[in-house]
């Protein structure tokens, strides 16, 4: 009863979406007012029908009725409650009904915090929400229906991957499809500012704030998806180029790119079609990596049980969408005026450059994730395209993005004088030449030519935006004063620029986390048996053998290793090796001792004959944290960013609207 | 006319950069892909013979055995028509098993047998490397496979469209 409530509230769902996408927009178009005020609360409906088809099949899971199919494949009696809920997004169908309610999400929350923005923008936005929400209904009910039912009803689930029985990986799907379905406002904003032929500094002020949010969320999903693949996989990596990540990456790229050209458009109102442009793109790439995904095109180690059926249909929504938007794109930009000149020394000249860059290096990612279809559909062979090729092309563009980044935010925008530049940072310019060329010595490269690269870029970032905040501070009362200016400042207008140095110095972490574990790493396989010893990196491992211990769901081998530095013992690790009772796949769990400077990382291969011996892993990584700090921080960057009162004003000014729109158009 | 000259300039070299940089990205693939060929196709000759290249299909039932250093393992990969036998050092992926599918990445060595330098992990035990899949099936239409054998390929091919 309750599973077929909840496939009848997707229907209905549907049937909104189709008023939603149709109603609204022909108002905004006709000026009729009230279609266009239908809107608003057609968003709020949405989310409802899909939180209650949500509700209804985390039900399901909760109460393991397994008459539904999804969740008799999916889950188990045994599966502790919280994974019972995590399993809901474990497999297509269910992660398909999680991608749809945070796209209602998304529109709900556009209807309820844009009081401020012009009704024909809200319609029309909300509208091309609605399109989107039909494209991906259909998807639902034609090919992926979670509620579909099964006779005869088993006694027993098949159990969730075990991979995904895990905390990490329980709410990494969740922030990922966060991020790329907010992705959907941008672009929404976009397509609605097309339609109107309204490409303003208004227009790029209103969905700033929402793709910064947007690509937070897109962040934090992929950083936790490397912390999780790195403990979990239990072979020690961060990032594998394969083709799923690569279909994460690449709409953060081009959202990274779209971040920083909205900045120049809400300010100068350059870039306006390169702006729209971006938007369309990072969304279609959103979709472009639901499609690699779902299809099974390629040979992935994320690898969805598939369907041609739904490839082919996500190929067609792509084409829509992409080929939509693109046609509108086509039709409506040349209209738009590409104001705001710039001499070539000004912040638009970077942000130009850092445009380039981000796009040249997401062209070569899609380049690399296709070019085994490519191959194929040549009948040039089947290729695979080896991680060392993706490091390669990653290699040759992060150095002069990371040389951009340390000029860009101390340019003035339109022009300035070389010399002002040269005097904020000649000695943050000096000190990262210093630490290169300490760090170029053998005692600390260790011979390793990027050591000295890598580590000077970090250091570059760091001074240049010292020396940024510094110069912003003395423009603000002298450095005496500065406490009480930065105080001033980050309750002032000033978070978005304190937002940007956060976010860049997550970057100078980032490039000192990738040097350092690319560089330094060690790696041993070994095979011990109990009693055994063995050294690494100054460390000595002492191996005391595996016994079976019972885990809620499953059997497990667990080891027991001492870890000692010199003679002292900093502890004690308990890698495992789970057999879980619902399928025959065995599961590796890594025990990890952290630290920021480094991890040691043992995990359990397989047992060798029958003397209690096993074949391990053995890791030393250092500084393999500070990837994953760096994005942190640059997610902070973005929260502090968006928490600018500026994009507040709106509530503010909510009681006089026309003041408002006025000051925004100026 | 002089912004236009320019302008020329400017797209100029941006035309001339992104043609440097497309070849530079095209010869480092060239170096860096590893083509797929099914058991049949080694034994064929089809391979290059120096390069790294990839082989994959079944792991063929009870050729798994384990070398003395504990590390080091071997077992024979089938297209149900032809089997290569194939060394690993390391510790093979969690879902690796007899009777399962498998992609390994390495060269091939005088003596015939494959060195694999890196074994396909995935993270779904229902799941076949669509390479594999396709040269099953292609094996099966061609050669008109022993009956036990289609039978097991018709199983794998169900689990994957579950």
């Amino acid at each position: 009863m309750v599973p077929e409530l909840g496939h009848f509230a997707l229907i209905l769902a549907l049937l909104l979406a189709s008023v939603q996408a149709i109603f609204p927009l022909a108002g905004s178009l006709s000026g009729n007012r009230a279609w266009m005020t239908m809107a608003r609360p057609l968003a709020f409906g949405q989310l409802t029908m899909i939180a209650i088809a949500f509700a209804a099949l985390v039900q399901a899971f909760l109460t393991s009725d397994f008459s539904v199919l999804y969740v008799a494949e999916q889950s188990n009696t045994l599966l502790p409650d919280i994974y019972k809920v995590s399993a809901v997004w474990g497999g297509h169908e269910g992660s398909l009904l999680l991608w749809v309610l945070f796209m209602a999400c998304w529109g709900a929350a556009v209807a309820a915090l844009s009081r401020n923005l012009p009704l024909t923008v809200v319609a029309r936005v909300i509208s091309v929400q609605g399109m989107i929400a039909i494209g991906f209904l259909l998807f639902m009910l034609l090919t992926s229906n979670p509620f579909e039912r099964l006779f005869p009803v088993p006694q027993e689930g098949r159990d969730l991957n075990p991979l995904l029985q895990d905390p990490g990986l329980a709410i990494h799907p969740p922030m990922l499809y966060m991020g790329y379905v907010g992705f959907s406002v941008a672009f929404a904003f976009a397509v609605a500012a097309l339609i109107g032929g309204r490409l303003d500094a208004a227009w790029a002020r209103w969905s700033r704030p929402w793709t910064t949010v947007a690509w937070v969320f897109l962040t934090i999903g992929i950083m936790l998806g490397s912390w999780w693949a790195y403990y979990e996989l239990g072979w020690g990596g961060w990032w594998f180029w394969d083709p799923v990540e690569n279909a994460s990456l690449m709409p953060w790229l081009v959202g990274t790119a779209l971040i920083h050209s909205l900045a120049v458009t809400e300010k100068r109102a350059a870039f306006k079609s390169w702006t729209v442009l971006l938007a369309i793109c990072a969304f279609s790439l959103s979709l472009l990596g639901t499609f690699l995904v779902r299809s099974g095109v390629l040979t992935s180690v994320h690898a969805f049980a598939t369907d041609p059926a739904r490839g082919l249909f996500i190929l067609l929504f792509l084409c829509v969408v992409v080929g939509g938007s693109l046609a509108l794109y086509a039709w409506r930009a040349p209209e738009v005026s590409d104001g705001g000149r710039f001499d070539f020394v000004s912040r638009e000249t970077s942000l130009l450059a850092n445009n380039l860059l981000f796009v040249a290096f997401t062209v070569l990612v899609l380049f690399g994730t296709l070019a085994p279809l490519i191959y194929e559909a040549f009948d040039w062979g089947k290729i695979s395209v080896g991680f060392p090729w993706f490091n390669k092309m990653f290699l040759a563009l992060a150095p002069f993005l990371a040389l951009v980044l340390g000029v860009g935010p101390a340019v003035r925008w339109k022009h300035d004088e070389p010399m002002r530049l040269v005097k904020t940072l000649w000695w943050a310019l000096a000190l990262s030449i210093g630490v290169l060329a300490v760090s170029y010595l053998p005692a600390f490269s260790g011979g390793h030519a990027w050591v000295p690269v890598g580590l000077a870029l970090a250091a570059w970032l760091l001074f240049s935006h010292v020396a940024i905040v510094r110069e912003r501070l003395k423009n603000k009362g002298g450095l005496t004063k500065l406490g009480p200016a930065l105080v001033a400042d980050l309750r002032g207008s000033g978070r978005s620029f304190y937002g940007m140095v956060v976010a860049h110095l997550g970057v100078a972490v980032f490039i000192v986390g990738v040097t350092m574990v690319s560089n330094f790493q060690l790696e041993e396989d070994v095979r011990m048996s109990p009693g055994d010893s063995q050294a690494l990196a100054g460390y000595r491992f002492e191996f005391l053998g595996a016994q079976a211990v019972p885990g809620p769901n499953y059997m497990a081998q667990r080891g027991h290793f001492k870890v000692y530095r010199g003679e002292r013992q900093i502890d004690e690790l308990h890698p495992e090796k789970r057999a879980y009772l619902g399928g025959g796949m065995p599961m590796t769990e890594a025990a990890i001792d952290p630290g920021l400077f480094r991890d040691i990382y043992v995990s359990l291969g397989e047992p060798v004959g029958d003397t209690g011996d096993w074949a391990l892993r053995l890791y030393y990584k250092p500084f393999v944290r500070w990837i994953w700090l760096g994005a942190i921080l640059m997610a902070l960057g973005g929260v502090l960013a968006v928490s600018d009162p500026r994009y507040r004003m709106a509530r503010a000014s909510a009681r006089k609207p026309a003041a408002d729109t006025a000051a925004a158009r100026a | 006319m002089k912004a236009r000259q320019k302008r020329m300039i400017l797209v100029g070299v941006a035309v001339l950069g992104v043609g440097v940089a497309a070849s530079l990205a095209l010869s480092a693939l060239q170096s860096n892909i590893a083509y797929f060929f099914s058991p049949s196709q080694v034994l064929a000759g089809e391979n290059p013979p120096d390069a790294v290249f990839r082989v994959g299909g079944l792991v063929v039932q009870n050729t798994l055995k384990r070398q003395e250093d504990g590390l080091t393992v071997h077992f024979d990969v089938t297209d149900n028509a032809e089997t290569v036998p194939v060394s690993y050092t390391g510790i093979l992926p969690d879902l690796f098993g007899e009777g399962q599918g498998v992609v390994a990445k390495g060269r091939i060595g005088a003596d015939g047998v494959f060195y694999a330098d890196e074994v396909l992990a995935k993270h779904d035990e229902s799941y076949m490397p669509p390479e594999v899949q396709d040269t099953l099936k292609t094996t099966q239409a061609n050669d008109g496979v022993v009956e036990t054998t289609a039978r097991s390929v018709q199983t794998a091919t169900k689990t994957v469209a579950q």
